[in-house]
């Protein structure tokens, strides 16, 4: 396997509220090689999305801190870095693309410029080595007739080509980590499928690291290699995608698959876990899916499970694995 | 393929050259007077017939040509040292424009800075310059300008200080929402992420998307503006005679007002003119713009 490139351990970002400290992201550590996607899926709320921004230090201030951990890129903790130096490496070294391509354009520039920001900023060229290197990153996305897109603005454009552009963005500098927060959830089915497929060719001309945060198995499963899956705070289980969906351990992992509804099974209803994710200000004793979960016996309500290897890059954080 | 803007194109052609004339009357009348004024102001010694400080006793208080006993020499009649009322109205639009236009570019200048800071930082340093712009609003304008004028001494740059010291607070306010608006937007969030610095945010990502409201705020002030100078120098702390502005012009004749109006009537109509210009265009760009914006 190749190299790691990313290695996030025991990361901890809190938001320190007036109602008390949320714990958002609680002891997450998981690593992506160079070239792979790693998904991180979970319900809304999880944490899923505050990883991502922790991961480029850009948590909403002054609310958000990261309290604990280390968030190591290619053998630099990120933690470490100053502001100034950490500016340096977003865009050029991690890059994220945003959930919603309609409003992640600047409405008053022409996307030529957009991307061309990027461009200036961390490649340090000019002039016709800018409008060169705006065009190969429109062509890296299969942006059609790249020359012509440059002098349009976002309104002109479908929301599919939004997106696009949004990623040329994120790529334009060739960054070795991508973090894509749910880029498909708000384009529809034909064009997702096609997103999803662009990405898989983008990775491999450009050998990147994909971060990808989901909360749909189905993208997870055609684009994923390994798969995180996050509950109240923290990575329950990390397997690549076929031993998680052949092989799931945590009975979260196999609720969440069972909820996804099949066309080969005629079921009346729709299969859903019980009640409600805990609040994150005030987390259960023991195991957090206890209070959720069919096979919980006492001691789960008591003690946290550890992480443990099951198999080769099979990890599971539950008490009755087996 | 049919663009948008021929489609456009197609519909404007049902409508005849007159009606499009009608239509943007609320623009064309506003611009119409303003821009004569500007040219007014720029061309005062070639436009005014007479110099502005140019008394003749003899023929003081001459009414207007078109009323009895006027003549065509004077054709908007003299004041009371004899002083040609047009000219000087010629004159002192060049006062009050110069006075009121540099106002406006300090305080909607001074405005925007602090407003988008406030709204991109937010936290303290909002805190901190919102506090200030309170303390700015709750003074009340005319008596700080009438005891900066008494401290200072009269004199054009006195008048302009006066009225920009607390005219920037309510762009301040404004802008500040906006940004803040825009702040949350994603593509602030993209910028961030590409690694973009928090000036160059304010710059080039905050700043274009507040233009709007700022243009319509800026047209907008132009008739308070023309209204607080005009204040001033009836109360005799703007600019010093004989230089003549509007507003000094229009107090110079009240005590004439019943025998010889037009000392005051032509400059209080140069006043009303401008302010209602200012409103009207200022209503009409908000209108094509952003008409969410008609609590403004």
């Amino acid at each position: 396997m190749s190299k790691i490139i990313l290695q996030v351990e025991g990361l901890r970002t809190y938001f320190f509220t007036r109602r008390g400290v949320v714990k958002a992201v609680d002891g997450v550590s998981f690593y992506v090689h160079e070239g792979e996607t790693f998904g991180i899926v979970g319900e809304s709320g999880c944490g899923k999305t505050v990883t991502g921004l922790s991961i480029l230090r850009l948590l909403p201030e002054p609310a958000g801190k990261i309290v604990g951990g280390k968030i190591i890129l290619d053998g630099t903790d990120l933690l470490e870095l100053s502001k100034n130096e950490m500016r340096e490496y977003r865009g050029s070294m991690i890059s994220m693309i945003l959930q919603d391509p309609m409003t992640s354009l600047n409405p008053v520039y022409t996307i030529g410029d957009q991307i061309a920001e990027s461009v200036r900023l961390h490649q340090g060229v000019r002039d016709e080595m800018v409008k060169e290197k705006v065009i190969s990153a429109l062509r890296l996305l299969q942006i059609p007739s790249p020359e012509t897109i440059l002098g349009e603005y976002p309104f002109q454009m479908s929301g599919g080509m939004r997106q696009r552009v949004v990623g040329a963005i994120s790529m334009s500098c060739y960054p070795r980590l991508l973090i894509a927060d749910e880029p498909t959830t708000a384009l529809d089915a034909t064009i997702q499928a096609q997103y999803l497929a662009l990405f898989k060719e983008v990775q491999r001309e450009t050998n990147v690291a994909i971060i990808f945060i989901t909360h749909d198995f189905g993208v997870v499963a055609s684009i994923c290699h390994r798969v995180g899956v996050m509950y109240a705070g923290k990575i329950v289980e990390t397997a690549t995608t076929r031993e998680l969906f052949n092989n799931p351990k945590h009975p979260y992992t196999t609720a969440l698959i069972n909820s996804v509804p099949r066309l080969d099974q005629k079921d009346d209803r729709l299969y859903s876990i019980e009640g409600q994710p805990p609040s994150l200000i005030d987390l259960p004793p023991g195991c957090r899916f206890s209070p959720r979960c069919s096979l919980a016996r006492e001691y789960c309500h008591e003690q946290e499970p550890p992480e443990v290897e099951i198999s080769d890059g099979h990890t599971v954080s539950c008490w009755r694995r087996d | 393929m049919v663009t948008s803007t021929e489609v456009e194109s197609k519909q404007y052609r049902g409508i005849t050259r007159w009606g499009r004339i009608v239509k943007n009357l609320g623009m064309i009348l506003p611009v119409g007077v303003l821009s004569l004024l500007i040219i007014c102001a720029i061309f005062a010694d070639v436009i005014a017939p007479f110099p502005y400080d140019e008394t003749s006793l003899p023929e003081r208080r001459v009414p207007p040509a078109w009323v009895e006993g006027g003549s065509t020499k004077h054709f908007l009649g003299t004041d009371t040292l004899g002083r040609d009322v047009l000219s000087r109205a010629v004159y002192g639009a060049r006062v009050s424009l110069s006075v009121s236009l540099l106002a406006i570019a300090i305080t909607a200048s001074v405005g925007t800075v602090l407003g988008i800071i406030s709204g991109y930082t937010g936290g303290r340093v909002d805190a901190f310059i919102m506090r200030i712009t309170d303390m700015a609003m709750s003074f009340p304008p005319l008596l700080l300008a009438i005891l900066i004028a008494v401290s200072l001494g009269p004199g054009f740059f006195t008048v302009i200080f006066a009225l920009s010291i607390l005219g920037w607070s309510g762009y301040a306010r404004i802008i500040r929402g906006e940004a803040l608006r825009i702040r949350n937007s994603d593509f602030i969030a993209q910028a961030q992420v590409i690694g973009v610095s928090p000036w160059r945010i304010m710059l080039r990502h905050i700043f274009p998307n507040i233009q709007n409201v700022l243009i319509i705020g800026v047209t907008l002030s132009v008739g308070s503006m023309i209204l607080a100078e005009s204040a001033m120098s009836y109360l005799g702390i703007g600019i010093p005679p004989p230089m003549p502005s509007w507003g000094s012009m229009v107090a110079d004749g009240r005590n004439d007002l019943d025998r010889a109006w037009w000392i005051s009537a032509f400059p209080g109509i140069a006043i009303g003119l401008v302010v209602m210009s200012g409103n009207f265009l200022g209503d009409w760009i908000r209108d094509k713009t952003d008409p969410r914006l008609r609590q403004l």
